[in-house]
Protein backbone atom coordinates (compact mmCIF):
# COMPACT_ATOMS: atom_id res chain seq x y z
CA UNK A 1 0.00 0.00 0.00
CA UNK A 2 1.34 3.13 -1.03
CA UNK A 3 2.23 6.07 2.02
CA UNK A 4 -0.88 8.91 2.49
CA UNK A 5 0.64 11.87 0.84
CA UNK A 6 -0.70 14.89 -0.03
CA UNK A 7 -1.72 14.89 -3.28
CA UNK A 8 -2.16 18.07 -5.54
CA UNK A 9 -5.48 18.56 -6.96
CA UNK A 10 -6.19 20.61 -10.33
CA UNK A 11 -9.76 22.83 -10.46
CA UNK A 12 -11.94 20.39 -12.07
CA UNK A 13 -11.63 17.54 -9.22
CA UNK A 14 -15.24 17.71 -8.10
CA UNK A 15 -16.36 17.30 -11.77
CA UNK A 16 -14.48 14.06 -12.20
CA UNK A 17 -15.03 12.64 -8.52
CA UNK A 18 -18.96 13.42 -9.54
CA UNK A 19 -18.61 11.78 -13.23
CA UNK A 20 -16.83 8.42 -11.54
CA UNK A 21 -13.86 8.47 -12.74
CA UNK A 22 -10.96 6.25 -10.96
CA UNK A 23 -8.28 8.28 -9.51
CA UNK A 24 -3.82 7.85 -9.41
CA UNK A 25 -1.10 9.38 -8.54
CA UNK A 26 0.16 11.22 -11.37
CA UNK A 27 3.78 12.80 -10.45
CA UNK A 28 2.21 14.19 -7.64
CA UNK A 29 -0.93 14.97 -8.89
CA UNK A 30 -4.38 13.27 -8.63
CA UNK A 31 -5.42 12.65 -12.00
CA UNK A 32 -8.22 10.82 -13.06
CA UNK A 33 -6.99 7.57 -14.97
CA UNK A 34 -10.35 6.78 -16.47
CA UNK A 35 -14.44 7.34 -16.45
CA UNK A 36 -16.28 4.77 -18.17
CA UNK A 37 -13.09 2.83 -19.64
CA UNK A 38 -9.91 3.14 -21.02
CA UNK A 39 -10.77 1.35 -24.35
CA UNK A 40 -14.22 3.08 -24.46
CA UNK A 41 -13.06 6.13 -24.00
CA UNK A 42 -10.14 5.87 -26.45
CA UNK A 43 -12.29 4.73 -29.04
CA UNK A 44 -14.72 7.59 -28.30
CA UNK A 45 -11.55 10.19 -29.25
CA UNK A 46 -10.44 8.45 -32.67
CA UNK A 47 -14.12 8.13 -33.93
CA UNK A 48 -16.02 11.75 -32.31
CA UNK A 49 -14.57 13.43 -29.30
CA UNK A 50 -13.39 13.31 -25.59
CA UNK A 51 -12.58 16.13 -23.33
CA UNK A 52 -9.34 15.72 -21.44
CA UNK A 53 -8.43 17.68 -18.18
CA UNK A 54 -4.41 18.25 -18.39
CA UNK A 55 -4.14 21.15 -15.83
CA UNK A 56 -1.22 19.30 -13.96
CA UNK A 57 1.30 20.02 -17.15
CA UNK A 58 3.29 23.32 -15.90
CA UNK A 59 3.76 26.73 -17.94
CA UNK A 60 6.48 28.62 -18.27
CA UNK A 61 6.71 32.39 -20.03
CA UNK A 62 10.21 33.84 -21.40
CA UNK A 63 9.94 37.67 -21.79
CA UNK A 64 11.84 40.65 -22.55
CA UNK A 65 14.11 41.60 -25.67
CA UNK A 66 16.48 38.75 -25.00
CA UNK A 67 13.58 35.69 -24.81
CA UNK A 68 14.41 34.26 -28.00
CA UNK A 69 18.11 34.10 -27.20
CA UNK A 70 17.40 32.37 -24.04
CA UNK A 71 14.96 30.09 -25.33
CA UNK A 72 17.00 29.02 -28.31
CA UNK A 73 20.15 28.20 -26.16
CA UNK A 74 17.80 25.97 -23.80
CA UNK A 75 15.61 24.01 -26.38
CA UNK A 76 16.95 21.66 -29.60
CA UNK A 77 14.73 23.25 -31.83
CA UNK A 78 15.10 26.25 -33.86
CA UNK A 79 12.98 28.67 -32.31
CA UNK A 80 13.91 31.81 -34.78
CA UNK A 81 11.85 29.63 -37.61
CA UNK A 82 8.54 30.22 -35.26
CA UNK A 83 6.45 32.89 -36.77
CA UNK A 84 4.28 35.16 -34.10
CA UNK A 85 1.25 32.29 -33.30
CA UNK A 86 3.30 29.04 -33.79
CA UNK A 87 3.84 26.38 -31.98
CA UNK A 88 7.14 23.52 -31.30
CA UNK A 89 7.53 20.81 -30.11
CA UNK A 90 11.42 20.43 -28.71
CA UNK A 91 13.59 19.37 -26.55
CA UNK A 92 15.39 20.57 -22.95
CA UNK A 93 18.49 19.02 -22.80
CA UNK A 94 21.59 18.35 -20.50
CA UNK A 95 25.25 19.46 -21.37
CA UNK A 96 25.70 15.49 -22.06
CA UNK A 97 22.54 15.45 -24.48
CA UNK A 98 19.97 13.56 -22.28
CA UNK A 99 16.70 15.01 -21.56
CA UNK A 100 15.59 17.34 -18.70
CA UNK A 101 12.16 17.51 -20.57
CA UNK A 102 10.07 17.47 -23.85
CA UNK A 103 8.03 20.36 -24.07
CA UNK A 104 5.62 22.77 -26.50
CA UNK A 105 7.18 26.15 -27.48
CA UNK A 106 4.59 29.09 -28.32
CA UNK A 107 5.79 32.21 -29.90
CA UNK A 108 3.26 34.28 -28.47
CA UNK A 109 5.40 37.57 -29.88
CA UNK A 110 8.53 38.22 -30.60
CA UNK A 111 9.79 39.20 -27.37
CA UNK A 112 7.38 36.29 -25.69
CA UNK A 113 7.16 32.64 -25.49
CA UNK A 114 5.14 30.42 -23.87
CA UNK A 115 6.33 26.60 -22.84
CA UNK A 116 4.55 24.13 -22.04
CA UNK A 117 6.00 21.60 -19.71
CA UNK A 118 5.42 17.85 -18.35
CA UNK A 119 3.68 18.86 -15.17
CA UNK A 120 6.55 16.16 -12.56
CA UNK A 121 9.19 18.45 -14.47
CA UNK A 122 7.70 21.62 -14.48
CA UNK A 123 9.72 23.07 -11.14
CA UNK A 124 13.19 21.22 -12.39
CA UNK A 125 12.40 22.63 -15.71
CA UNK A 126 12.03 26.35 -14.82
CA UNK A 127 15.55 26.12 -12.52
CA UNK A 128 17.23 24.74 -15.84
CA UNK A 129 16.50 27.58 -17.91
CA UNK A 130 16.88 30.32 -15.19
CA UNK A 131 20.60 28.58 -14.62
CA UNK A 132 20.89 29.42 -18.14
CA UNK A 133 19.22 32.97 -18.24
CA UNK A 134 22.63 34.87 -18.85
CA UNK A 135 20.56 37.05 -21.05
CA UNK A 136 18.75 39.05 -18.69
CA UNK A 137 14.71 37.52 -19.74
CA UNK A 138 12.46 37.22 -17.63
CA UNK A 139 11.45 33.78 -17.04
CA UNK A 140 7.94 33.41 -15.08
CA UNK A 141 7.06 30.20 -13.14
CA UNK A 142 3.26 30.28 -14.69
CA UNK A 143 1.63 27.16 -13.83
CA UNK A 144 -0.74 28.76 -11.27
CA UNK A 145 -2.40 30.96 -13.46
CA UNK A 146 -3.30 28.60 -16.19
CA UNK A 147 -5.77 24.99 -16.46
CA UNK A 148 -5.49 23.30 -19.42
CA UNK A 149 -8.29 21.64 -21.55
CA UNK A 150 -7.83 19.25 -24.70
CA UNK A 151 -10.80 18.62 -26.53
CA UNK A 152 -9.42 15.96 -28.98
CA UNK A 153 -11.15 13.81 -31.93
CA UNK A 154 -12.60 14.46 -35.67
CA UNK A 155 -15.30 16.40 -33.91
CA UNK A 156 -13.19 18.70 -31.78
CA UNK A 157 -13.34 21.14 -33.85
CA UNK A 158 -17.23 21.18 -34.25
CA UNK A 159 -17.61 20.71 -30.52
CA UNK A 160 -15.43 23.80 -29.82
CA UNK A 161 -16.97 25.96 -32.06
CA UNK A 162 -19.70 26.27 -30.09
CA UNK A 163 -18.30 28.06 -27.62
CA UNK A 164 -15.93 30.73 -29.73
CA UNK A 165 -16.12 33.21 -32.45
CA UNK A 166 -12.45 32.45 -32.94
CA UNK A 167 -12.15 30.65 -37.15
CA UNK A 168 -10.93 27.31 -35.68
CA UNK A 169 -10.59 26.14 -39.26
CA UNK A 170 -7.95 29.10 -39.95
CA UNK A 171 -5.52 27.40 -36.75
CA UNK A 172 -3.17 25.37 -38.80
CA UNK A 173 -1.60 22.22 -36.62
CA UNK A 174 0.99 23.50 -34.60
CA UNK A 175 -0.16 26.95 -34.60
CA UNK A 176 -2.29 28.98 -31.83
CA UNK A 177 -4.49 32.10 -31.45
CA UNK A 178 -5.48 33.97 -28.18
CA UNK A 179 -9.15 34.60 -28.04
CA UNK A 180 -12.16 33.72 -25.70
CA UNK A 181 -13.62 30.25 -24.69
CA UNK A 182 -17.23 30.80 -23.34
CA UNK A 183 -16.68 34.35 -23.39
CA UNK A 184 -13.17 34.73 -21.37
CA UNK A 185 -9.66 34.68 -22.48
CA UNK A 186 -8.30 31.67 -23.74
CA UNK A 187 -5.06 30.67 -25.42
CA UNK A 188 -6.52 28.16 -28.12
CA UNK A 189 -3.53 25.84 -29.85
CA UNK A 190 -4.05 23.24 -32.80
CA UNK A 191 -2.05 20.52 -30.70
CA UNK A 192 -2.43 17.37 -29.12
CA UNK A 193 -1.02 14.16 -27.84
CA UNK A 194 -3.70 11.66 -29.20
CA UNK A 195 -2.81 11.64 -32.61
CA UNK A 196 -6.24 12.93 -33.90
CA UNK A 197 -7.34 16.59 -34.41
CA UNK A 198 -8.18 18.58 -31.82
CA UNK A 199 -7.28 21.53 -29.55
CA UNK A 200 -5.75 22.73 -26.14
CA UNK A 201 -7.27 25.14 -24.37
CA UNK A 202 -5.31 27.63 -22.09
CA UNK A 203 -7.48 29.45 -19.71
CA UNK A 204 -7.54 30.79 -15.79
CA UNK A 205 -7.89 28.13 -13.51
CA UNK A 206 -10.97 30.18 -12.03
CA UNK A 207 -13.03 29.42 -15.07
CA UNK A 208 -11.88 25.51 -16.02
CA UNK A 209 -14.65 24.08 -13.68
CA UNK A 210 -17.32 26.15 -16.11
CA UNK A 211 -15.76 25.56 -19.51
CA UNK A 212 -15.49 21.52 -18.60
CA UNK A 213 -18.90 21.21 -18.33
CA UNK A 214 -19.75 23.61 -21.19
CA UNK A 215 -17.37 21.66 -23.16
CA UNK A 216 -19.41 18.71 -22.25
CA UNK A 217 -22.41 20.24 -23.01
CA UNK A 218 -21.63 21.49 -26.49
CA UNK A 219 -19.48 17.85 -27.27
CA UNK A 220 -23.21 16.10 -26.26
CA UNK A 221 -24.50 15.90 -29.34
CA UNK A 222 -21.64 14.32 -31.03
CA UNK A 223 -21.34 11.65 -28.31
CA UNK A 224 -18.25 13.51 -26.42
CA UNK A 225 -16.94 11.62 -23.02
CA UNK A 226 -14.60 12.95 -20.81
CA UNK A 227 -11.04 11.02 -20.87
CA UNK A 228 -8.62 10.40 -18.49
CA UNK A 229 -4.74 9.48 -18.12
CA UNK A 230 -5.25 6.08 -19.57
CA UNK A 231 -7.14 6.91 -22.37
CA UNK A 232 -4.32 9.66 -22.71
CA UNK A 233 -1.82 6.92 -22.54
CA UNK A 234 -2.83 4.46 -25.63
CA UNK A 235 -3.64 7.01 -27.60
CA UNK A 236 -0.49 8.72 -27.32
CA UNK A 237 1.80 5.14 -27.83
CA UNK A 238 -0.60 4.36 -30.68
CA UNK A 239 0.48 7.75 -32.39
CA UNK A 240 4.06 7.34 -31.24
CA UNK A 241 4.71 9.95 -29.03
CA UNK A 242 7.19 10.20 -26.38
CA UNK A 243 6.46 10.08 -22.87
CA UNK A 244 9.20 11.60 -20.26
CA UNK A 245 9.87 8.90 -17.59
CA UNK A 246 9.39 5.97 -20.13
CA UNK A 247 11.12 6.75 -24.15
CA UNK A 248 12.91 10.22 -22.89
CA UNK A 249 14.45 10.66 -19.54
CA UNK A 250 18.07 12.06 -18.19
CA UNK A 251 19.97 9.18 -19.85
CA UNK A 252 18.37 9.50 -23.39
CA UNK A 253 19.32 11.49 -26.24
CA UNK A 254 17.38 13.06 -28.82
CA UNK A 255 18.72 10.62 -31.78
CA UNK A 256 18.29 7.66 -29.35
CA UNK A 257 14.80 8.82 -29.12
CA UNK A 258 14.18 8.60 -32.76
CA UNK A 259 13.80 12.09 -32.14
CA UNK A 260 16.29 13.72 -34.51
CA UNK A 261 14.06 16.04 -35.97
CA UNK A 262 13.81 18.47 -32.98
CA UNK A 263 17.08 18.76 -33.41
CA UNK A 264 18.68 21.44 -35.21
CA UNK A 265 22.56 21.42 -34.60
CA UNK A 266 22.83 24.56 -37.93
CA UNK A 267 21.00 26.64 -35.64
CA UNK A 268 24.20 27.90 -33.59
CA UNK A 269 24.77 27.04 -29.88
CA UNK A 270 22.34 25.43 -27.65
CA UNK A 271 23.44 23.56 -24.25
CA UNK A 272 23.71 19.83 -25.13
CA UNK A 273 24.73 20.51 -28.64
CA UNK A 274 28.23 19.69 -28.57
CA UNK A 275 27.28 16.46 -27.35
CA UNK A 276 24.53 15.77 -29.78
CA UNK A 277 27.32 16.62 -32.54
CA UNK A 278 29.66 14.18 -31.43
CA UNK A 279 26.78 11.47 -31.19
CA UNK A 280 25.46 11.87 -35.07
CA UNK A 281 28.91 11.90 -36.04
CA UNK A 282 29.89 8.51 -33.97
CA UNK A 283 25.80 7.34 -34.42
CA UNK A 284 24.08 6.13 -31.66
CA UNK A 285 24.58 2.45 -29.91
CA UNK A 286 20.65 2.47 -29.64
CA UNK A 287 17.77 3.63 -30.54
CA UNK A 288 14.01 2.99 -30.26
CA UNK A 289 11.42 1.04 -32.45
CA UNK A 290 8.25 0.46 -32.24
CA UNK A 291 7.06 -3.49 -31.78
CA UNK A 292 4.13 -6.05 -31.66
CA UNK A 293 3.95 -8.92 -29.66
CA UNK A 294 3.44 -12.19 -31.93
CA UNK A 295 2.84 -14.42 -28.83
CA UNK A 296 0.68 -14.17 -26.06
CA UNK A 297 1.28 -11.10 -23.66
CA UNK A 298 1.97 -7.75 -22.95
CA UNK A 299 5.61 -5.84 -23.06
CA UNK A 300 5.51 -3.54 -20.43
CA UNK A 301 7.37 -0.38 -19.28
CA UNK A 302 10.38 -2.09 -17.81
CA UNK A 303 10.52 -5.61 -19.61
CA UNK A 304 13.64 -6.77 -20.46
CA UNK A 305 13.81 -7.89 -24.52
CA UNK A 306 16.15 -10.44 -25.87
CA UNK A 307 17.71 -10.95 -29.51
CA UNK A 308 18.37 -14.27 -30.03
CA UNK A 309 18.26 -15.24 -26.32
CA UNK A 310 20.06 -12.45 -25.08
CA UNK A 311 19.57 -9.22 -23.10
CA UNK A 312 19.39 -6.68 -25.64
CA UNK A 313 17.39 -3.75 -24.43
CA UNK A 314 13.95 -3.03 -22.49
CA UNK A 315 10.45 -1.76 -23.28
CA UNK A 316 9.84 1.49 -22.67
CA UNK A 317 6.05 1.64 -22.88
CA UNK A 318 3.87 -1.40 -23.57
CA UNK A 319 -0.25 -2.08 -23.88
CA UNK A 320 -3.01 -3.37 -26.33
CA UNK A 321 -3.90 -0.98 -29.17
CA UNK A 322 -7.37 -0.29 -28.88
CA UNK A 323 -7.56 1.17 -32.41
CA UNK A 324 -5.64 -1.78 -33.77
CA UNK A 325 -6.22 -5.05 -31.17
CA UNK A 326 -2.70 -5.42 -30.80
CA UNK A 327 -0.50 -5.74 -28.55
CA UNK A 328 1.98 -3.19 -29.45
CA UNK A 329 5.04 -1.26 -27.31
CA UNK A 330 7.92 0.35 -28.08
CA UNK A 331 11.42 -0.56 -26.98
CA UNK A 332 15.57 0.39 -26.91
CA UNK A 333 17.22 -2.17 -28.93
CA UNK A 334 21.02 -1.80 -30.38
CA UNK A 335 20.85 0.85 -33.27
CA UNK A 336 22.07 -1.89 -35.63
CA UNK A 337 18.84 -4.14 -35.00
CA UNK A 338 16.40 -1.19 -34.68
CA UNK A 339 14.31 -2.26 -38.16
CA UNK A 340 11.46 -3.16 -39.07
CA UNK A 341 10.49 -7.21 -39.36
CA UNK A 342 13.37 -8.01 -36.16
CA UNK A 343 11.81 -10.95 -34.60
CA UNK A 344 12.51 -10.66 -30.68
CA UNK A 345 11.39 -11.92 -27.26
CA UNK A 346 9.75 -10.01 -24.74
CA UNK A 347 10.51 -11.16 -20.95
CA UNK A 348 6.94 -11.01 -20.03
CA UNK A 349 7.31 -12.09 -15.78
CA UNK A 350 10.06 -14.38 -16.48
CA UNK A 351 8.69 -16.47 -19.61
CA UNK A 352 10.06 -15.27 -23.06
CA UNK A 353 7.27 -14.23 -25.52
CA UNK A 354 7.75 -13.58 -29.42
CA UNK A 355 7.74 -10.34 -30.61
CA UNK A 356 8.58 -8.42 -33.96
CA UNK A 357 10.02 -4.75 -34.73
CA UNK A 358 7.36 -3.05 -36.69
CA UNK A 359 7.26 0.27 -38.40
CA UNK A 360 6.07 3.43 -36.69
CA UNK A 361 3.50 5.55 -35.75
CA UNK A 362 1.13 2.53 -35.14
CA UNK A 363 -1.71 4.08 -35.80
CA UNK A 364 -2.00 7.84 -37.93
CA UNK A 365 -5.58 9.55 -38.81
CA UNK A 366 -6.71 9.61 -42.26
CA UNK A 367 -5.81 12.80 -43.72
CA UNK A 368 -9.37 14.92 -43.98
CA UNK A 369 -9.82 17.21 -47.29
CA UNK B 1 -23.72 -3.23 -6.12
CA UNK B 2 -24.12 -5.31 -2.80
CA UNK B 3 -21.24 -8.29 -1.80
CA UNK B 4 -23.20 -11.81 -1.86
CA UNK B 5 -23.23 -12.42 2.44
CA UNK B 6 -22.28 -16.03 1.35
CA UNK B 7 -18.56 -15.43 -0.06
CA UNK B 8 -16.10 -14.49 2.48
CA UNK B 9 -13.71 -11.81 0.81
CA UNK B 10 -10.19 -10.77 1.45
CA UNK B 11 -8.62 -7.14 1.87
CA UNK B 12 -6.77 -8.39 -1.86
CA UNK B 13 -10.10 -8.01 -3.38
CA UNK B 14 -10.61 -11.73 -4.01
CA UNK B 15 -13.58 -13.85 -2.32
CA UNK B 16 -14.41 -17.46 -1.88
CA UNK B 17 -18.09 -19.56 -2.07
CA UNK B 18 -18.06 -22.72 -0.12
CA UNK B 19 -19.49 -25.90 -1.92
CA UNK B 20 -19.34 -28.74 -0.49
CA UNK B 21 -15.50 -29.54 0.48
CA UNK B 22 -14.39 -26.71 -2.26
CA UNK B 23 -13.90 -23.40 -2.42
CA UNK B 24 -14.76 -21.42 -5.76
CA UNK B 25 -12.40 -18.13 -6.07
CA UNK B 26 -13.39 -14.97 -7.90
CA UNK B 27 -11.99 -11.53 -7.98
CA UNK B 28 -14.47 -8.96 -6.58
CA UNK B 29 -16.68 -6.01 -8.15
CA UNK B 30 -14.35 -3.28 -6.56
CA UNK B 31 -11.22 -4.84 -8.17
CA UNK B 32 -12.75 -4.98 -11.81
CA UNK B 33 -13.60 -1.70 -10.92
CA UNK B 34 -9.94 -0.82 -10.19
CA UNK B 35 -8.27 -2.62 -12.98
CA UNK B 36 -10.68 -1.50 -15.61
CA UNK B 37 -10.96 -3.27 -19.32
CA UNK B 38 -9.45 -6.72 -18.50
CA UNK B 39 -7.57 -8.22 -21.68
CA UNK B 40 -5.76 -11.44 -19.85
CA UNK B 41 -6.02 -14.23 -16.91
CA UNK B 42 -3.12 -16.27 -16.10
CA UNK B 43 -4.83 -19.19 -13.76
CA UNK B 44 -2.95 -22.33 -12.12
CA UNK B 45 -3.86 -26.07 -14.27
CA UNK B 46 -5.50 -28.42 -12.32
CA UNK B 47 -3.86 -30.36 -9.95
CA UNK B 48 -1.48 -27.02 -8.66
CA UNK B 49 -1.01 -26.84 -5.14
CA UNK B 50 -1.67 -23.29 -3.71
CA UNK B 51 -1.28 -21.38 -0.27
CA UNK B 52 -3.35 -18.70 1.15
CA UNK B 53 -2.02 -15.67 0.41
CA UNK B 54 0.26 -16.59 -2.14
CA UNK B 55 -0.27 -15.69 -6.16
CA UNK B 56 -2.83 -17.76 -7.39
CA UNK B 57 -2.17 -16.54 -11.26
CA UNK B 58 -3.16 -13.02 -12.75
CA UNK B 59 -5.08 -11.02 -14.55
CA UNK B 60 -4.22 -8.22 -16.85
CA UNK B 61 -5.98 -4.90 -17.75
CA UNK B 62 -5.14 -2.51 -20.41
CA UNK B 63 -3.60 -0.52 -18.17
CA UNK B 64 -1.58 -2.92 -15.38
CA UNK B 65 -1.05 -6.05 -14.55
CA UNK B 66 -2.23 -8.00 -10.66
CA UNK B 67 -1.33 -10.75 -8.80
CA UNK B 68 -4.37 -12.91 -7.73
CA UNK B 69 -3.68 -14.19 -4.44
CA UNK B 70 -5.51 -17.17 -3.29
CA UNK B 71 -8.00 -16.52 -0.53
CA UNK B 72 -7.19 -20.17 0.95
CA UNK B 73 -4.84 -23.29 0.61
CA UNK B 74 -5.57 -26.43 -1.54
CA UNK B 75 -5.40 -28.30 -4.43
CA UNK B 76 -6.76 -26.64 -7.61
CA UNK B 77 -9.63 -29.18 -8.61
CA UNK B 78 -11.05 -27.24 -11.66
CA UNK B 79 -10.05 -23.71 -13.90
CA UNK B 80 -12.46 -21.82 -15.65
CA UNK B 81 -11.18 -22.19 -19.24
CA UNK B 82 -14.04 -19.73 -21.01
CA UNK B 83 -12.18 -16.50 -19.33
CA UNK B 84 -9.22 -18.02 -21.81
CA UNK B 85 -11.53 -16.99 -24.83
CA UNK B 86 -13.61 -14.08 -22.84
CA UNK B 87 -11.41 -12.23 -20.49
CA UNK B 88 -14.07 -9.37 -20.45
CA UNK B 89 -16.73 -11.39 -18.16
CA UNK B 90 -14.39 -10.74 -15.52
CA UNK B 91 -15.55 -7.08 -16.01
CA UNK B 92 -19.49 -8.27 -16.80
CA UNK B 93 -19.83 -11.30 -14.24
CA UNK B 94 -17.08 -10.69 -11.37
CA UNK B 95 -19.41 -12.91 -8.76
CA UNK B 96 -20.97 -14.67 -11.17
CA UNK B 97 -19.79 -16.72 -14.45
CA UNK B 98 -16.26 -15.29 -13.98
CA UNK B 99 -15.56 -17.39 -11.33
CA UNK B 100 -11.52 -18.21 -11.70
CA UNK B 101 -10.97 -21.34 -9.99
CA UNK B 102 -12.12 -24.21 -7.45
CA UNK B 103 -9.96 -25.72 -4.51
CA UNK B 104 -10.06 -28.43 -2.82
CA UNK B 105 -10.11 -26.89 0.91
CA UNK B 106 -7.04 -28.30 2.99
CA UNK B 107 -7.33 -26.01 5.78
CA UNK B 108 -11.30 -25.01 5.78
CA UNK B 109 -10.33 -23.09 9.05
CA UNK B 110 -8.90 -20.68 6.62
CA UNK B 111 -11.88 -18.86 5.82
CA UNK B 112 -12.72 -17.80 9.15
CA UNK B 113 -9.59 -15.67 8.51
CA UNK B 114 -11.51 -13.87 6.08
CA UNK B 115 -14.20 -10.52 5.35
CA UNK B 116 -17.89 -10.78 5.64
CA UNK B 117 -20.15 -9.06 3.09
CA UNK B 118 -20.67 -6.22 5.34
CA UNK B 119 -17.07 -5.83 6.07
CA UNK B 120 -15.69 -6.01 2.39
CA UNK B 121 -18.38 -3.74 1.96
CA UNK B 122 -16.97 -0.84 5.13
CA UNK B 123 -13.38 -1.70 3.96
CA UNK B 124 -14.10 -0.49 0.06
CA UNK B 125 -16.16 1.92 1.33
CA UNK B 126 -13.45 3.08 3.27
CA UNK B 127 -10.67 3.04 1.15
CA UNK B 128 -12.19 4.62 -1.91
Amino acid sequence: MAQPVCLKRTPLHTAYVSLGARMVDFGGWEMPVQYSGIVDEHLTVRRAVGLFDVSHMGEIEVRGPEALRLVDCVTTNAVSKLHVGQAQYSGLLYEHGGFVDDILVHKVADDHFFLCVNASNQEKDFEHICRANQFNAQVEFASDRYSQLAVQGPLALRTLAKLTAVDLASIGYYWFTDGAVSGVPARIARTGYTGEDGFEIYVAPAEALRIWHELLEAGREFGIKPCGLGARNTLRLEAKMALYGHEIHASITPYEADLGWIVKLDKGEFIGRSALARQKEQGVGRKLVGFEMRGRGIGRDGYEVRLDGSPAGWVTSGSPSPSLNRNIGLCYLPASEARPGRRLEVMVRNQPVEAETVATPFYKRAKTA
Amino acid sequence: MTYPENFRYTKEHEWVRVEGDLGVIGITNHAQQELGDIVYVDLPKPGTLVEQGKSLGSVESVKAVSDIYSPVSGEVVEVNESLGQSPEKLNQDPHGTAWLVKIRLSVPDQLKSLLSAADYQAYVGAES
